[in-house]
């Protein structure tokens, strides 16, 4: 399985409305830390994210990814926004 | 001491303090150099720096201090502020700019 399906699957648990992940490693392939893992863009809707200030809502992306934090995810641009704010 | 001990005593004793990889001269990261572009613009004079790359130690001990997985990690006051994306949002609000200036 790839890393971003990998993600989704991860991410389920803040039932998202949608995820979108753009897989940007090829843009850093040979730097240092792309041996590591991928570049990855992600941006996710979840009612979960309501009323929750933005670094609340990326520890609860961290949190749902952390096994791929170790392995598999060497950076990650989250973009993490409510049906309303979307 | 500790490496947390030592972090804490970084963030603390300093009023603004950005855990990179690399130098602002020389950042070894898109995202660290645009964490340092962003303070630079803010106007920010005392920055403290330091490379996470030079100890492993404190590249693992501070993803453990604030709870928080990735480099760049912004601290004002003490305080973790958060990563690039954070540090992005909060300059175009304006909100950055205000605590780098309420620190001078």
């Amino acid at each position: 399985m790839q890393t971003s399906d990998k993600m989704r699957e991860l991410l389920q648990t803040l039932q998202p409305q949608s995820i979108e992940i753009i897989d940007d490693s090829a843009l850093h392939a040979g730097h240092a830390g792309a041996r590591e893992g991928g570049h990855y863009r992600l941006t996710i809707v979840s009612a979960q994210f309501e009323g929750r200030k933005t670094m609340e809502r990326h520890r609860m992306v961290y949190a749902a990814l952390a096994s791929l934090m170790q392995s598999g995810i060497h950076a990650l641009n989250i973009s993490a926004k409510t049906p309303a704010e979307s | 001491m500790s490496t947390q001990d030592r972090i804490r005593e970084t963030v603390t004793g300093n009023p603004i303090v950005l855990y990179m990889k690399g130098t602002p001269q020389f950042p070894q990261c898109g995202f660290s150099a645009k964490a340092v572009q962003i303070l630079k613009a803010c106007g920010a004079s005392n920055l403290v720096t330091v490379d996470v790359l030079a100890d492993p130690d404190i590249r693992q001990g501070i993803k453990e201090y604030a709870n928080w997985p990735t480099i760049p990690q912004l601290y004002i006051g003490g305080e973790f502020v958060g990563g690039s994306d954070i540090m992005t949002e909060m300059y175009q609000s304006g909100e950055l700019q205000q605590q780098i200036e309420a620190l001078k």
